[in-house]
């Protein structure tokens, strides 16, 4: 891979730092009056989402990280491997280890796009759509006429993910959940 | 996709900028400073080894010539005063390669003026009461701290006499360097790190702060003395404002003999370190070996001032077109 030089350090450049694949968030020059310049550099962590922040003399470099996002379809779990097809034609199928998984494990359907993201052709992370439709499987029953009041309830959706739902929603209907909050939106 | 053509910062912004721009003006005007303006190119460039300058190829009545783009209007104002300009000040378009961010930008505006027979604090009271004529809601007061009793509050170190693997530890760790990266760096490096990472952001909270009595080793193009604890530091001035540096002030040297020294000694540094070497400028040094009159002198981010009376995140906020929008 080619090294980048702090100047070439933009939001979304990948690149190793301790052994780890980083993406580069925030990038900012900082000088004292006279002498060496710095750069104050927030990086995310790839393997663990963490986000910290690192600082560079002006000029140095870094290697970059074979880092690619992929959209793939998710197609079903042997218990170890979780396993994933291109949406390019090309039927090429990727497993992934359940610890780059994290937390899309709970937003998991067949045939849903996610973006699995690779490194050294190696899932390291999945994240889900913005949005996905999934089915109640479990809700106390459905309140009928409640249709505007607040008020919520628990209910399990086929994906294992428990989320807060209004009371008249009941099981068996499909819902749109919002996979960044983890949010009911609305009926599918 | 479209190209945008637009200017960074909003028209209503320009005219609150040639409102402080004509308040500046007026100044020194009052002051019987006189504007000057001195040429962008020049035939010698900044040496300091921290800076990296622009140059350009021109046909001159000599041939072909490397010109260089000023990294501040330094040299040339320093000859003006050498002439028997009396008291100038200059708005100068300056070039520093590769600072970009939200306080820098390639090209930016240079607010630089020299005081013959000024002292330092005489200098540093004048700037204190120009911020203060462009930031009228700004009430605070101005404090003066000393560069080794910033290092004893905020990390509890002597900068002049703490050990440099000491230095080097504690560099890295307060200013979240890569482990290793400071072994072959030197003294002025770790303090660097250690002043913008960790004193810097304190500095300038309600209040404008001056910094004076930085290392010798720091001194680029002030005269060195002896501070009251017997230590050689530099006679030269940083003003702080919301953790932002904003002026950088010298009691200027005037000796020759000296400067050719120093000049050498950043090409010297250049050449180590690998860096290209910058032409030297040897009019200046003709200009000083004529005689040039004491004189104290600073350059003041203007940009950053008008950043900071403005309220504006960033710094191409104030300006037409920043260098990636150029």
């Amino acid at each position: 891979m080619a090294n980048y030089s702090t100047n070439e350090f933009k939001g979304g450049l990948k690149v190793m730092l301790d052994g780890d694949p980083c993406s580069i968030v925030e990038n900012e020059l900082v000088k004292p009056g006279k002498g060496q310049a710095f750069n104050r550099v927030k990086l995310r962590n790839l393997m663990t989402g963490r986000v910290g922040e690192r600082t560079f003399k002006s000029g140095d470099s870094l290697e970059g990280a074979d880092v690619m996002d992929l959209e793939m379809e998710y197609l079903y779990t042997d218990g170890d491997m979780w396993h994933f097809m291109k949406t390019d034609g090309s039927f090429e199928q990727y497993a992934v280890e359940k610890k780059a998984l994290g937390d899309t494990i709970k937003w998991l359907k067949e045939q849903v796009p996610y973006t699995l993201t690779l490194w050294n052709d190696k899932a390291i992370s999945v994240t889900p759509p913005n949005f996905i439709e999934l089915e109640v499987v479990e809700t106390d029953p459905g309140l009928k006429g409640d249709t505007a009041q607040g008020g919520s309830k628990p209910a399990t959706l086929s994906s294992g993910a428990v989320v807060r739902v209004p009371l008249f929603i009941n099981q068996g209907e499909v819902l749109k959940i919002d996979t960044r909050s983890g949010e009911y939106v609305s009926r599918a | 996709m479209a190209i945008d053509w637009r200017p960074n910062a909003q028209i209503e912004t320009l005219r609150e900028r040639a409102r402080l721009l004509s308040k500046v003006r007026a100044f020194f005007s009052q002051r019987d400073v006189l504007e000057v303006e001195t040429p962008v190119l020049g035939q010698g460039g900044s040496t300091d080894v921290h800076l990296v300058s622009l140059a350009t190829q021109a046909r001159t009545d000599k041939g072909q010539r490397r010109l260089w783009l000023q990294t501040s209007p330094e040299f040339h104002m320093k000859r003006l005063v050498a002439a028997g300009s009396g008291p100038i000040f200059q708005l100068a378009r300056s070039f520093r390669d590769g600072e970009v961010g939200s306080r820098h930008n390639i090209e930016f505006t240079m607010l630089e003026w020299y005081r013959p027979g000024f002292s330092l604090g005489e200098l540093i009271d004048e700037t204190a009461t120009l911020v203060a004529t462009l930031l009228p809601a700004f009430a605070g007061p101005v404090v003066h701290y000393r560069y080794r009793e910033l290092f004893h509050t905020c990390l509890a170190i002597d900068p002049f006499t703490t050990s440099l693997d000491k230095l080097r530890a504690l560099a890295a760790e307060r200013g979240r360097m890569p482990t290793g990266v400071l072994v072959n760096e030197g003294r002025d490096t770790c303090l660097d790190l250690l002043m913008s990472m960790v004193i810097e952001p304190t500095l300038g909270q309600n209040e404008l702060s001056v910094v004076t009595d930085y290392p010798a080793s720091q001194a680029a193009l002030a005269r060195r003395h002896q501070d009251v604890d017997g230590e050689w530091v530099a006679s030269r001035f940083e003003l702080y404002l919301n953790g932002i540096e904003l002026a950088n002030g010298y009691h200027e040297l005037t000796d020759a003999a000296e400067q050719r020294t120093r000049f050498s000694d950043d090409n010297a540094e250049r050449r180590r370190l690998g860096l290209p070497e910058v032409d030297v400028d040897e009019r200046l040094l003709a200009a000083l070996e004529h005689g040039m009159p004491e004189c104290a002198g600073v350059a003041l981010g203007i940009d950053r001032l008008i950043q900071l009376a403005l309220g504006k995140a960033r710094l191409e906020d104030v300006l037409t077109f920043s260098t990636p929008n150029c």
